[in-house]
């Protein structure tokens, strides 16, 4: 069967876009539409759910099948479908207060399920559409509207967290960086299993250049290092800089004061998470932050089939289910 | 004891006296086998033709600390010759295992009856755990009042299961078996289901089978062969059920049994999200049984995972049911306004149980009617169905999945703990001749025409597009929408269109609804108006008042929210009108904000189902003075 050639523009719904002007969502939205059409998946067999937030608007602006639902739980919806209808590719929208606030408890529990659908999280480190507040992934010590004195909350990682869920794709990208982010999100539209991709994503309204030194070209060489796998972790404007496993823990080393083989080279299939958790809790400034895949481990029972196939065994040992012979199995009586 | 009563029905040389119905209850330790004595009794009388009815009542602890108030768990029967709608009031017999179980029960046995004591469990450290002076079998008083027969258990099924060569701890654990042999003689039962159910649960421990074997018919031979027991009874075989094939049913697993039926009918497989909870929680044991049947259960990380796990299903086109009991649905409140403004089809119910929050978590009530009826934000009304009894549920289960699928929208159930444990006699139907449900869902275009997602049929439902259609790709969501194109309206007339469309949506099911029905006259005197798991003890006590010659009728309701188009017009029609609940009077504020008919209220928080009497005696209170003479003596009679 041909399938007819879509382009970007089919992803297109008929609805107005109304994130603010500037806001990094945008990118994201643009490589989405850009991504899809490359996968052959028609656009009736996509699904994006989104919780509640400013990315969360973004299953209105697909011409797929999308729901909007409520704060944190897009996992769980995007549970329930992709267990009844494991023939759909489904997508979950979220950001970092949507996704690690209120919905952490759900977060963790689609990882650990490996359910089949992929997690976009748009981590802006702010709650944009309640207007500025802290989220989850906030800095210690910023100051926002709800933290005067600044913010006393310890931020969390969301790829720790994802693969301390035993998470089997997990990976970050950054909206600016547009040809990374598609790639990324074509690697986790390929994975079989739970995939999660955290984008770095800015809002220029509550939270501007937070992460501006992973976000602006001049400044990305320096503080974030690209993983890809089987190379060595080498950053830097000239590819100056490595990243080296010392003992148990990870240091930044001159690629001229070592030799090639001392610096760490990367393995995303490895399914012991040790090394994959320490790349994943390097920090600016201390340590360049990376992007790209840190884990892709394949071969892991997904949910959904399990789901399915305990089913179909159950079919097969039991033969398929007769409700009148089910109605009269056991200790029965008759009336005259 | 030579005897042997082997047979389907054991005779007796002593003096065997038919009644009509007999009301027992059996009480011990939680972990004396309680449960699972009655369960045997009442699937036995079942079985023997009687009508049944039971009523399980166990604390919440799981093994509350034996030999003291606390831990008795109980478990009450009423089987019976002609048909019945209640596990009885007072008891005609009851077998206790300790003191604890005695001195928490007696208060129920009426005069004269059955008393039935495990001696071997009456002893100084048994009298100090239930936190009595000295031994209540001793109180002359009681010698006075009831029939009592002092057995001591735990020595004879020592001896009767000695050959087994079992420890004395698992021996001992066998005395459930002694005291079921002995009833089962007392009340001329055939030990044959109980010896097909010992051989099915320890066939793999051959040892502890025979020794369950050797117990049960020791306590049988106890009664046959003993001095103490002057006669036995027996309850003959109900006349008044309808005929067919009929076996005894659970709630909880008749509402499993209705939610796979009506799969089937509507040619769907079965997606059940859910939380465990007491009591509904079997209700997820019996649906993860039948995978076969193409039925998938989520055990979801909470409540709200589970209601919305259940509302993606319900999206992707299956049949979705989350269900779970007060302060989980309490927790699922937000998903079911996003259930009722996705205007998706699917069932949520709500078995009740003591509040509020955790409450009495094993014990029943009906508290959640008003939190179901108006327990989310905004407006977002739902239809509200209730089972009346445990056979019911299995109806009531395919009912809502017929109203969920023709108007689009979820419908809760309201069960509560007293049905969902309680077990009646079920009449097996005949799959072929139910109804089908027929869904369509919308058919794919290869035209990229603009799909109206809220586009409304004549019962203002909207179409259930499921993704994987191609054409109608559509995006759902909780802002509010524009109807039609389902697209986000922020406008204020809309927002009211909407409002007003869906409230008319759910008050249109009351044209597809049947119109109330009465028992009794459709207007005069007294009019009782029950919901939900009281109806045996309303039903009964109408009954027994309008034996005793008083003009009350009795009105069920099956459809709560919306209700029938006639019970206005029915409430007007009576010169009082009684509502008895298991709560502060919740449907008596429905019924009067919305006919503005001043009910009566009968209400009772207690964690236990009404007594007849106690309705009898409500009733009586309120009917019209010159009918009531004759009656009240006459209703006396039948109580007493």
């Amino acid at each position: 069967m041909t399938l007819p050639v879509l382009k970007a523009a089919d992803f297109a719904s008929d609805q107005d876009v109304r994130w603010c002007p500037g806001c990094g969502d945008y990118s994201i939205l643009a490589q989405m539409k850009k991504v899809l059409p490359d996968l052959g998946v028609p656009r009736e067999k996509i699904v994006f759910i989104s919780g509640i937030g400013c990315s969360s608007r973004f299953p209105y602006y697909m011409n797929t099948y999308g729901m909007h639902s409520i704060h944190g739980r897009a996992p769980t919806f995007a549970t329930g479908l992709k267990s009844t209808r494991p023939d759909l590719m489904v997508w979950v929208i979220t950001g970092d207060g949507d996704a690690l606030s209120i919905g952490g408890n759900h977060f963790i529990h689609a990882l650990r399920r490996n359910i089949d659908v992929n997690i976009v999280l748009f981590n802006n480190r702010i709650y944009g559409l309640t207007k500025g507040q802290y989220s989850p992934t906030s800095s210690e010590g910023q100051i926002t509207k709800s933290t005067p004195m600044g913010s006393i909350d310890h931020p969390l990682n969301p790829l720790s967290l994802a693969l301390a869920a035993e998470g089997t794709f997990v990976a970050r990208s950054i909206d600016a960086h547009v040809k990374h982010l598609g790639e990324m999100l074509k690697r986790a539209a390929e994975h079989k299993g739970t995939s999660l991709v955290e984008v770095y994503q800015n809002c220029n309204v509550f939270n501007d250049g937070a992460m501006a030194y992973a976000q602006e070209k001049k400044q990305r060489a320096e503080n974030v290092v690209e993983l890809e796998h089987g190379k060595p972790l080498i950053f830097g404007t000239n590819s100056d800089k490595g990243v080296r496993l010392v003992g148990n823990r990870l240091e930044v080393v001159n690629v001229a004061d070592v030799a090639v083989d001392d610096l760490l080279i990367h393995d995303e299939k490895e399914p012991n998470p040790a090394i994959q958790m320490m790349l994943a809790r390097m920090r600016y400034p201390e340590m360049p932050e990376p992007i790209g895949v840190l884990r892709s481990v394949e071969g892991v029972a997904t949910y959904n089939d399990q789901i399915n196939e305990q089913v179909q065994r159950a079919k097969e040992t039991k033969g398929p289910g007769d409700l009148q012979e089910l109605f009269t199995r056991g200790d029965t009586w008759e009336v005259a | 004891m030579t005897s042997n009563p082997n047979s389907s029905n054991p005779t007796t040389a002593k003096n065997v006296k038919t009644v009509s119905g007999i009301t027992v209850r059996l009480a011990g330790d939680s972990g004396d086998g309680m449960q699972l004595l009655g369960t045997q009794l009442t699937n036995t009388s079942a079985l023997a033709g009687n009508d049944v009815a039971t009523f399980p009542d166990f604390p919440a602890e799981i093994r509350a600390p034996r030999g003291t108030r606390a831990g008795v768990s109980g478990f009450q029967v009423q089987f019976a010759s002609e048909e019945i709608f209640t596990p009885g009031d007072q008891l005609d017999a009851l077998v206790v295992m300790n003191p604890a179980a005695m001195v928490t029960n007696l208060g129920d046995l009426r005069k004269g009856g059955i008393l039935i004591a495990n001696v071997d469990g009456f002893n100084e450290k048994e009298f100090k755990l239930a936190k009595l002076e000295s031994d209540p079998l001793e109180a002359n008083v009681i010698e006075e009042t009831y029939r009592i027969f002092k057995v001591p258990m735990t020595t004879l099924t020592r001896t009767a299961v000695a050959e087994h060569g079992l420890s004395q701890k698992v021996a001992d654990r066998c005395k459930n078996f002694f005291a079921m042999g002995l009833v089962y003689w007392l009340f001329g039962r055939s030990l044959d289901t109980t010896l097909r159910f010992i051989e099915d649960k320890f066939g793999r421990k051959p040892d502890i089978a025979a020794a369950n074997v050797a117990a049960l018919r020791a306590g049988w031979a106890y009664g046959e062969t003993t001095e103490a027991f002057g006669e036995s009874f027996q309850v003959e075989a109900a006349a008044t059920l309808e005929s067919g094939t009929y076996r005894n049913m659970m709630g909880n697993q008749a509402l499993a049994w209705g939610l796979v039926t009506a799969a089937h009918l509507s040619g769907k497989d079965l997606f059940y999200g859910t939380y465990p909870i007491t009591p509904a929680s079997d209700i997820l044991h019996e649906l993860s049984k039948y995978k076969n049947f193409g039925v998938k259960t989520l055990q979801a990380e909470d409540e709200i995972a589970a209601v919305c796990a259940t509302i993606g299903a319900a999206f992707g086109g299956t049949m979705a049911v989350t269900a779970s009991s007060g302060p989980g649905i309490a927790l699922k409140a937000e998903g079911m306004g996003l259930g009722m403004i996705l205007e998706l089809p699917m069932i949520v119910i709500n078995v009740q149980r003591g509040g509020p929050s955790t409450g009495l978590p094993t014990k029943t009530e009906q508290s959640d009617l008003l939190q179901c009826m108006f327990g989310r934000n905004g407006e977002a009304p739902l239809p509200i169905l209730a089972p009346r009894s445990p056979a019911d549920c299995f109806d009531i289960a395919i009912e809502a999945w017929r109203i969920a699928t023709e108007c689009m929208c979820p419908v809760m159930l309201l069960s509560d703990g007293y049905i969902a444990n309680g077990s009646e006699p079920w009449r097996i139907p005949d799959l072929g001749s139910m109804p089908k449900i027929t869904i369509n869902h919308p058919a794919g275009t290869d035209l990229d025409e603009p799909f109206l997602p809220y586009a409304r049929d004549e019962f203002l439902a909207r179409p259930w597009a499921i993704p994987g259609t191609p054409g109608l790709m559509h995006r759902v969501g909780g802002l509010e929408k524009q109807d039609g194109t389902g697209n986000v309206s922020y406008d204020p007339a809309n927002h009211q269109h909407m409002t007003n469309t869906r409230a008319a949506k759910i008050d249109r099911i009351a044209e597809r609804i049947p119109e109330q029905d009465v028992f009794g006259e459709t207007s005069g005197d007294v009019l009782v108006v029950s919901w939900g798991g009281t109806y045996g003890a309303c039903h009964t006590a109408v009954k027994r008042c309008r034996d005793a010659g008083h003009q009350v009728s009795h009105a069920h309701l099956r459809y709560i929210h919306p209700m029938p188009n006639n019970i206005g017009d029915l409430l007007q029609s009576f010169k009082t009108v009684i509502v008895p609940e298991l709560n502060m009077g919740q449907l008596r504020m429905l019924l009067r904000s919305k006919y503005l008919v001043d009910c009566v209220g009968v209400n009772k928080v207690q964690g236990k189902p009404f007594a007849v009497t106690e309705l009898v005696d409500a009733i009586e209170a309120r009917v019209t003075p010159q009918a009531s003479s004759k009656g009240k003596a006459a209703v006396q009679s039948r109580a007493g």
